[in-house]
């Protein structure tokens, strides 16, 4: 049972990017650690997957796999159909040039002696892209239009500590724009900027998957950011390693089953005084994760989720399964009393017996 | 034996009939030196009242002023900032300090225990190479007479005020607790000294979500246990939303906006608060319809003349450049103490869809 096998869009186009039981597993004196374990997942292009969950749910490590930085433990990463780790020399080179990784930090990501035009225009030459300096100079400008840094001349000559958070980040974007890319993984690219900044790079990026046709793997911790860059997409909850729901984007978030989910919904508060004070939430049994050195028995989120059922939840692991169309979630209750028990139960202010 | 909830609720009560304000800022101003004698005003002129019990939220986005005001309120900027205006403090007694006049062990009885500091990046406010309990008593000991006994009773109850298991966490460094218990240890350490003012910077900022809602609902227990003021720190609306009972926006060093929480989330009259509110997207109901401020805010070494968030401004005319507008009060609706910073506040209008079908998904 896949979730890659669950989405009945991908069985007409071929997906761009494929994980296929993909594990991570990290050796450490405190014993083996599955950072990622079994997971799978498709990207098509011009198609948003948003990859959501906690730290530590293992989204960049997932990430990095997709993104050949990472050799997985076991399983296979294919992009367009082909495993990355059988490809030859320069077909892995072209691979690396048709996906590209927006980080985290533009503070850190970009070299702080290189100007912008050096920054955007060292993959052109490397790559051999452009002829001249000066047509790499001219590509540079265009790229930087794209981006929305505009009059793009004025940014050539400075340095990144000369531009603040949110041009950082869209430089950022433009690098990974150089080559054409495929596939675009954003790794929690907007985690850092200010929230009046943050909209207009998603728009920015939206613009790009529409006009563009690239593909996003598209990770955050935020689910209303998910919600916004990825409506139109699916979205994959993540928890210790394994992901826990799946499903189209506006399903997870307004109709979500699996318990885990329901609590990262229900924890964000709201921008709306009155909805935020009213919004029902579920506590949950415990407010620790357990370490992936030692992972819980059956199924991971028993010690905290509020449907625990003796016997049942501690026992084997839950298969990610079909809740409803489209819709697939990895909970032994959910899987057997189905969508209606939840909803009655789980919404009462009654806790289960 | 020391029982918190019940001291610390009946001295509340009686101050809260005074009508008078605990903490009053006025003309608030922050200078930093950069140089050769060249300064930057971080804070521009800060008015702000804060009341008995109350919540005040200071949102904006970085660079605007929120922090160093905090930390100019508690007396605890770096070498090179200067704080000048005036910063009363209405002790329960009856007495006024001046905090800006306050010199060593006066200072030091003002923090602690009127007022206190949960700081944002909970790591970096313990030191490191001391346990817990070796915090708790350090902070005891140079305010109190309290004996070893009475302090570990004292930590152990307010530790699991904010739901951690005293036995567990005492004996724990900083470094082998999360980042949320790290979180709810510094909050319960400001409140050890029962402070009438909590101020906490960013105090969920870089939390996990779940995390970060244990942490804001020890913030509602331990205010309704306590009822102690607070002002709190943060660059995210939705936490003001859910905590606050009051909303000061803050831009370029002043203070631009503030109302009543709903006022200021169902009304705004600052295109600036509009422009964050509509940045936020909220997570019930259909895709909404998101918009960003263009452009970053200015810097304070060469603010724009006027208005200094007319460049950014959709509803600005040539009038907004001519003059920083004060904060008035907004008379449209009578009785609501909502004040803004704007010659077009009129013209401000948040259109709020309510989200309709909660659960369902098209």
């Amino acid at each position: 049972m896949s979730a890659l096998e669950k989405s009945p869009e991908t069985a007409g186009r071929a997906p761009l990017m494929t994980l296929g039981g993909v594990s991570q597993v990290f050796h450490t004196k405190a014993g083996p650690i599955r950072a990622v374990d079994n997971i799978n997942l498709s990207v098509n292009p011009g198609e948003v997957l948003c990859l959501v969950g906690e730290s530590g749910s293992g989204k960049t490590t997932a990430a990095r796999m997709a993104a050949g930085l990472a050799r997985p433990s076991s399983g296979e990463v294919a992009f367009e159909g082909t495993d990355i780790w059988a490809l030859k020399r320069d077909d892995f080179t072209n691979f690396r040039r048709s996906v590209q990784y927006v980080h985290q930090d533009p503070y850190a990501s970009l070299n702080p002696t290189r100007t912008i035009q050096q920054t955007i225009t060292a993959p052109l030459l490397k790559h051999g892209v452009v002829k001249s300096k000066k047509a790499a100079a001219e590509r540079a400008v265009e790229l930087l239009t794209k981006v929305d840094l505009t009059p793009a001349e004025n940014y050539l000559s400075k340095y990144p500590h000369q531009l603040s958070g949110g041009q950082r980040q869209r430089v950022a974007v433009a690098r990974a724009l150089t080559l054409d890319p495929k596939l675009i993984i954003a790794d929690e690219s907007t985690s850092m900027l200010d929230v009046s900044i943050r909209i207009s790079v998603l728009a920015m990026l939206g613009r790009l998957r529409d006009d563009l046709g690239v593909g996003f793997l598209f990770i955050t911790h935020d689910l209303a950011i998910a919600k916004y860059f990825g409506w139109h997409g699916k979205t994959a909850v993540m928890y210790l390693g394994r992901i826990v729901e799946f499903g189209p984007t506006p399903k997870i978030i307004n109709a979500p089953t699996h318990p885990y989910t329901r609590a990262l919904i229900d924890a964000i508060p709201e921008p709306d005084p009155d909805l935020t004070k009213t919004k029902g939430r579920e506590s949950l049994r415990s407010l620790e994760i357990p370490s992936l050195a030692h992972l819980p028995s059956g199924c991971t989120f028993h010690p905290r989720c509020p449907l625990f059922e003796d016997g049942l939840c501690d026992g084997a692991v839950p298969e990610l399964v079909t809740i409803r169309s489209g819709q697939s979630a990895a909970c032994h209750v959910v899987a057997r009393d189905g969508v209606a028990a939840l909803d009655d139960e789980a919404r009462s202010d009654e806790p289960r017996a | 034996m020391i029982t918190v909830t019940t001291t610390s609720s009946s001295t509340r009560a009686k101050r809260g009939g005074e009508g008078k304000p605990l903490l009053s800022i006025r003309d608030f101003k922050v200078e930093y030196r950069t140089g050769s004698g060249a300064t930057v005003q971080a804070v521009r002129g800060v008015d702000l009242d804060l009341f008995p019990g109350e919540s005040v939220a200071l949102v904006g986005e970085s660079g605007c002023g929120k922090t160093t005001l905090g930390l100019g309120l508690l007396r605890l900027l770096p070498r090179l900032g200067h704080a000048s205006g005036q910063v009363t403090f209405n002790r329960g007694d009856g007495t006024e300090i001046d905090i800006l006049g306050l010199d060593g062990r006066d200072l030091r009885q003002f923090r602690w225990r009127d007022a206190a500091m949960v700081f944002q990046g909970a790591m970096n406010a313990f030191n490191p190479v001391l346990k817990i309990r070796a915090h708790m008593h350090d902070t005891m000991r140079a305010h109190t007479k309290f004996t070893k006994q009475e302090i570990e009773d004292r930590a152990g109850e307010l530790l699991r005020l904010v739901r951690l298991e005293p036995s567990r966490v005492m004996d724990s460094y900083p470094h082998e607790l999360s980042g949320g218990m790290r979180q709810r240890v510094l909050i319960a350490m400001s409140l050890l000294l029962e402070p009438e003012v909590l101020i906490l910077d960013e105090p969920t900022t870089a939390l996990d979500i779940l995390t970060q809602r244990s942490v804001v609902d020890v913030l509602h227990e331990v205010r309704e246990r306590l009822g102690f003021s607070m002002i709190f720190i943060s660059h995210d609306l939705s936490l003001a939303a859910e905590l606050a009972d009051r909303v000061a926006t803050m831009y370029a060093g002043r203070i631009i906006e503030t109302g009543g929480v709903r006022d200021m989330f169902y009304r705004p009259r600052h295109p600036y608060t509009l422009g964050l509110i509509k940045a936020v997207p909220p997570i019930v109901g259909d895709l909404p319809d998101m918009e960003s401020i263009p452009g970053g805010p200015p810097s304070l070494a060469a603010l724009p003349p006027g208005c200094t968030f007319n460049p950014r401004c959709k509803y600005a005319t040539e009038e907004c450049k001519e003059e920083d507008p004060p904060l008035l009060p907004i008379t449209d609706e009578p009785g609501d103490a909502h004040e803004a910073a704007c010659i077009h506040w009129k013209d401000v209008h948040l259109q709020r869809e309510v989200p309709s079908d909660l659960g369902n998904a098209s």
